[in-house]
């Protein structure tokens, strides 16, 4: 269960709205179902206490819809970040991506937001969830009520949650926390430790399962292109449809290289993946290497910050020791 | 020579200042090495994108090889050290999807080292053809 | 579609030895585009181009692909060619099939099916070839100068010389740099104020040479032909075409304990003040730190005794704007800062001195009237210890000095221990040091006057710490050659102290977009083939802001440097390489990946108003070009993610269509 009560967002964004700050607010609203929560706009306080949302599935990164949404309106939009969002939103500030002067932005605090897949695993036809501090309680249509630990049902990137400190916000509801220690490159590393063919059996099996639903792209707050080179006719690399293998990997590829160094490792591609490719062990392969050998770099820490791909030493290490070093045994 | 012997396809992207001008170096000084290695002119290594290695890999290259000046000599003055960070960056991740390390390779050939232009190459082609050739990353519609 | 004409060379038998050029020819005449294929002996010769310019005509060609030797060789000929047949140069591509091809394969079949392959990739890019025409731009027929040292001044003067009119910037009141501090010179020992003071009064006097002195420059914009560069004119508070230079005022001025900057704090000034007295311009200048009147509004001594009226109390700093169509850095050096060498005892004794600080003490305009004293007590020095390399090659301790040779530290210690004992034959004069390095005419015979004639002591070693007790410096040091420590009571110990670029130097590389190396040295456009040139156009370098070097070194680069300028002001238009990066705004995220990786500053963004398909308009940030800065190496274009960015010559596509060619 998060710690900041719904109404406590609801009384804020009303608040905002009633004193002409802002004229709109960017949060989550129910879908079909209690998992199945959705961005949308909110325009009134009526609005918010009818279709406001805020729980454990209240994923959504907000920073990339402030691409479009602040070209919409001379006025402010009130938008609400967990910590984890506030990176992109910063790594977006400093690619110039949106107006700064155009959002005020609410940081709330956040308890780790939960994987229904995993609760589907042991829980067919969930008619509704509800939520306690530790325990989360299922309400399925033929098997009663299942009961879940909360820590067993959190999704991959809260367990490997980075920090619970927003780096960018106008006000904040809750308390700060701090940037966590995480161990989010372990699996990277177990994947390392294979070998070559291990490996290749490895992508080939999560990759080849991609539909090229672009969905990874859509929500990816690194992939804010006017116009991505996958969809473009003159880029010469333009596809869709997945027609073998080799074009997902491309496609995997060259985004993961796009993203790489501006990934804040926000975890929206493997979320909202159909077929839960973990692609973020793409991103995070690239940001682990970076860390290694460029120095640690946490893209969106700072506004304009300057990302180790498009900088250099004149002592940095060649491509041929990267790939020896990129082993995991230096 | 054996007929059916396997050759591997070898693109080279080469900088305009440096590589391609010791790769012409070695042509003059009558350097062999194996014909399976095929030449682009950039201007500068740095004007190689990722893109263009997997697209050769995808149509049927098995080894690609990018050239450029010594660090330190880029005509352009920074270019190959952002070579260096892309590359390294970009074949640490092949190797992490499992793609022989081997066929991929960054070399720094001066306008002056038309022998090791030569060497390279014979060590890079030998490397690949042991491998034989590359089943992970083409695209079987580019097949003939 | 292309219509495409092929032309195969045989250089006589360097390619048709080891391809047979007629299959090549006949192989891509099937290629798509492809109307016309022929081969000949010598494409390059008069007959060839001829041949090509014929096809030209007959077949209506729009591309041409000459299977021949490397582009490097004759890409330029054949581009000629096809401008003459009315094509445009840039439709031209060449299949190194010589050096690539025929001269490192020995087998015939080998040889033909990869030239045919080379041929086909050729082929394949003049189907996306487009014709290409260089960007033109004007020049501003004037340059600036930024630093007015000997460098700067050399600069000028050779500039003004070809007639251009040239502005120099100094940040002192005076022109001169740090050889108006200098007293000899290596190694003809003439006066360094006799050579340097007449140039000095040549920049006043030419019409073509402007001086802003005690002025900075505080913004550069632009490019090459066109800067548009920001000078600040600093509060004088004294009228500079007023003032007569008389130097009344800087007797009369009751504030005159103020540390000379010009005798390196070794004796006073006033508040107003003159630096020297050949300074140029030779006008007085207030230090505002230290005015009574500025300070307080009471006093006023200067403005009474001025009988020119020059004083103005309430100047302010002015900022003016100039267009030039080149730039030079002649920014200069420092020594270092001696704080870190405990072990000479710099800041303990002021019998330590600095070798400029020695300058100003053997200067017969210096603070003891060219007399050689101790700074302590006005003693007359008789054993005297200089210490070579303090700070210089300084791998291990690269915290407190320098890496880098400062290269001229040997042959003004020789000066300086050959002067002494000269002037002093009863001193004693010891050198040590790690190696002496005289590369220069008449620069070793000088060294070896020293030892030789005047008897100074080379001693190969270190010191390893001054001591000062009783009046006396305890120098401890090793000598090398002979293995043994060595203890000298000395007098005076002179530290040859390593120099570094002026602190001006960085802030200013980062207004032009200029290189730098770690020390803080300008980056030269090539370190052998282009040395006075920076990497970013119209931008030059001269003297010891590119690295350390003596006076006729910093004299000759100053006028390499000033042809450059001269070659580049003598054109009316620029014409700029063609094969440039250009940003497709529609796809242009305005995100500043590009601009980081330029090393040209050529990419800078704007706000742009776009249509959209619903009829609104949205205001978007994008990327823009300058093609007159731009050198076309591409680093932008793969810095760029929605590929936006591409490059003329060489875009993503025609590379591709190589590559696909080569693979297929």
């Amino acid at each position: 269960m998060q710690e900041i009560k719904r109404e406590i967002l609801i009384s804020k964004a009303a608040e905002l709205l009633e004193s002409g700050v802002v004229d709109r607010v960017l949060g989550w609203k129910a879908g079909e179902f209690d998992y199945d929560v959705t961005p949308a706009m909110f325009h009134n306080a009526d609005e918010l206490e009818k279709e406001f949302v805020w729980n454990d599935f209240c994923g959504a990164n907000f920073s990339k819809y402030l691409v479009n949404e602040t070209g919409k309106s001379e006025n402010k939009v009130l938008v609400f970040l967990k910590p984890c969002d506030t990176y992109s939103f910063n790594q977006l500030l400093t690619e110039h991506r949106f107006d700064r002067e155009k959002v005020y932005a609410v940081g709330v605090s956040c308890n780790g937001m939960l994987d229904v897949n995993k609760i589907k695993e042991s829980a067919e036809s969930i008619a509704s969830i509800s939520m306690e501090t530790d325990k989360v309680m299922v309400d399925t249509l033929y098997d009663g009520k299942i009961t879940f630990e909360r820590k067993d049902v959190l999704s991959e990137r809260c367990i490997n949650c980075k920090s619970k400190k927003h780096v960018a916000y106008d006000e904040l509801l809750g308390e700060d926390g701090d940037v966590v220690d995480s161990s989010r490159f372990d699996e990277v590393e177990k994947l390392e430790k294979m070998t070559p063919d291990e490996r290749f059996a490895f992508w080939q099996k999560e990759l080849s399962r991609c539909i090229r639903c672009n969905a990874c792209r859509d929500v990816c707050p690194a992939c804010t292109c006017e116009k991505c080179v996958f969809d473009n006719p003159n880029s010469g690399i333009e596809n869709k449809a997945a027609a073998n293998s080799f074009e997902e990997k491309m496609f995997h590829i060259i985004r993961a290289f796009h993203v790489a160094g501006r990934c804040t490792d926000c975890g929206e591609c493997s979320r909202v993946c159909p077929q839960h490719i973990p692609l973020h062990l793409l991103n995070r392969k690239f940001i682990k290497d970076i860390d290694n050998f460029y120095g640690e770099y946490q893209a969106g820490s700072e506004v304009g910050s300057r990302a180790p791909i498009v900088n250099y030493t004149t002592e940095d290490l060649e491509p041929g020791e990267a790939v020896e070093r990129g082993d995991g045994n230096a | 020579m054996q007929i059916n012997e396997y050759k591997p396809l070898i693109v080279a992207f080469c900088c305009n200042w440096c590589s391609y001008a010791g790769a012409d170096l070695a042509g003059n000084n009558r350097l062999n090495y194996p014909a399976d290695v095929k030449i682009i002119r950039v201007p500068c290594s740095c004007r190689v994108n990722p893109m263009f290695i997997l697209r050769a890999f995808q149509r049927g290259a098995d080894g690609v090889i990018i050239c450029g000046c010594h660090p330190g000599d880029c005509h352009y003055t920074s270019g190959n050290y952002y070579t260096r960070r892309r590359m390294a960056l970009l074949f640490s991740m092949l190797d992490y999807l499992g793609i022989e390390r081997e066929r991929t390779r960054v070399e720094w050939v001066s306008a002056a080292e038309g022998a090791k232009f030569a060497a390279t190459m014979n060590d890079f082609v030998e490397k690949v053809a042991a491998l034989g050739e590359n089943k992970r990353l083409e695209d079987l519609r580019c097949k003939k | 579609m292309q219509r495409i004409g092929v032309f195969v060379c045989h250089c006589g038998t360097n390619i048709a030895g080891t391809v047979d050029v007629k299959e090549v020819a006949a192989a891509l005449k099937n290629e798509p585009g492809v109307v016309f294929s022929t081969d000949y002996q010598y494409m390059c010769s008069q007959a060839g181009q001829n041949m090509i310019k014929d096809a030209v005509k007959e077949n209506n060609l729009s591309g041409i692909v000459v299977c021949s030797c490397s582009p490097r060789m004759h890409e330029a000929t054949f581009r000629k060619t096809a401008a003459s047949a009315g094509i445009n140069p840039y439709m031209v591509e060449i299949a190194n099939i010589r050096e690539q091809c025929s001269w490192v394969h020995k087998e015939m079949p080998i040889g033909t099916e990869k030239a045919i392959i080379l041929g086909k990739a050729a082929v394949a890019k003049v189907n996306l070839n487009a014709p290409l025409t260089p960007g033109e731009s004007p020049v501003t027929k004037r340059a600036l100068v930024i630093g007015g040292g000997i460098a700067g001044i050399q600069t000028a003067l050779d500039i003004a010389d070809a007639g251009f009119p040239v502005d120099i910037v100094e940040t002192k009141p005076t022109i001169g740099g740090k050889m108006s501090q200098l007293d000899k010179t290596f190694p003809t020992l003439d006066c360094a104020a006799c050579i340097l003071t007449p140039k000095m009064v040549d920049v006043a006097q030419n019409e073509k040479i402007r001086i802003f002195s005690y002025s900075e420059v505080t913004d550069v914009k632009g490019f090459v032909g066109n800067f548009d560069v920001t000078i600040k004119r600093k509060a004088r508070y004294v009228k500079e075409d007023v003032c007569t230079g008389c130097g009344l005022c800087t007797e009369k001025c009751p504030q005159k304990n103020i540390p000379n900057e010009f005798n390196l704090g070794m004796d006073n000034r006033h508040a107003i003040y003159i630096p020297f007295a050949q300074a140029v311009p030779k006008v007085a200048t207030i230090d505002p730190q230290h005015c009574t009147m500025l300070k307080t509004g009471k006093c006023g001594v200067c403005s009474k005794v001025c009988t020119a009226g020059a004083i103005d109390y309430q100047a302010k700093d002015e900022f003016i704007e100039e267009k030039y169509g080149a730039i030079v850095v002649a920014t200069g050096f420092n020594p270092i800062s001696m704080d870190k060498f405990d072990e000479f005892a710099y800041s303990q004794s002021k019998d330590v001195i600095t070798s400029l600080e020695l300058e100003r003490l053997m200067n017969a305009a210096g603070p003891t009237g060219g007399t050689l004293l101790r700074p302590s007590d006005g003693e007359h020095p008789h054993t005297i210890v200089f210490v070579q390399c303090v700070g210089s090659r300084c791998s291990a301790c690269a915290e407190k000095g320098k890496e880098y040779c400062s290269k001229i530290c040997c042959m003004y210690t020789a000066k300086h221990a050959m002067l002494i004992r000269d002037k002093y034959p009863d001193t004693e004069v010891y050198v040590f040091y790690i190696d002496v390095r005289t590369p220069g005419k008449n620069f070793d015979e000088f060294y070896r006057r020293a030892v030789e004639e005047y008897g100074v002591h080379y001693i190969k070693g270190m010191v390893g710490k001054v001591s000062p007790e009783n009046g006396k410096l305890k120098v401890q040091a090793s000598d090398l050659i002979y293995g043994k420590q060595l203890h000298i009571d000395a007098d005076l110990v002179v530290l040859a102290a390593a120099i570094e670029p002026d602190k001006s130097a960085r802030p200013l590389a980062t207004m032009l977009t200029a290189s730098m190396d770690t020390n803080d040295f300008f980056t030269e456009a090539h370190p052998k083939l282009r040395p006075v040139e920076s990497p970013t156009a119209g931008v030059f370098l001269s003297g010891t802001c590119q690295g350390p070097k003596d006076i006729p070194e910093t004299v000759s680069q100053a006028g390499a440097a000033a042809s450059k300028v001269i070659g580049l002001l003598c054109k009316d238009k620029l014409m700029g390489n063609p094969c440039v990066a250009h940003s497709d705004e529609m796809m242009c995220n305005g995100c500043s990946t590009c601009e980081k990786v330029c090393p040209y500053g050529a990419i800078s963004y704007v706000e742009k108003e776009f249509r959209m398909p619903d009829r609104t308009t949205k205001i978007r940030r994008v990327a823009v070009v300058n093609e007159a800065v731009c050198q076309g190496c591409g680093a932008c274009t793969v810095a760029c993610m929605s590929g936006a960015m591409d490059l003329k010559g060489f875009s993503s596509k025609q590379i591709m269509a190589e590559v696909d060619a080569i693979c297929k």
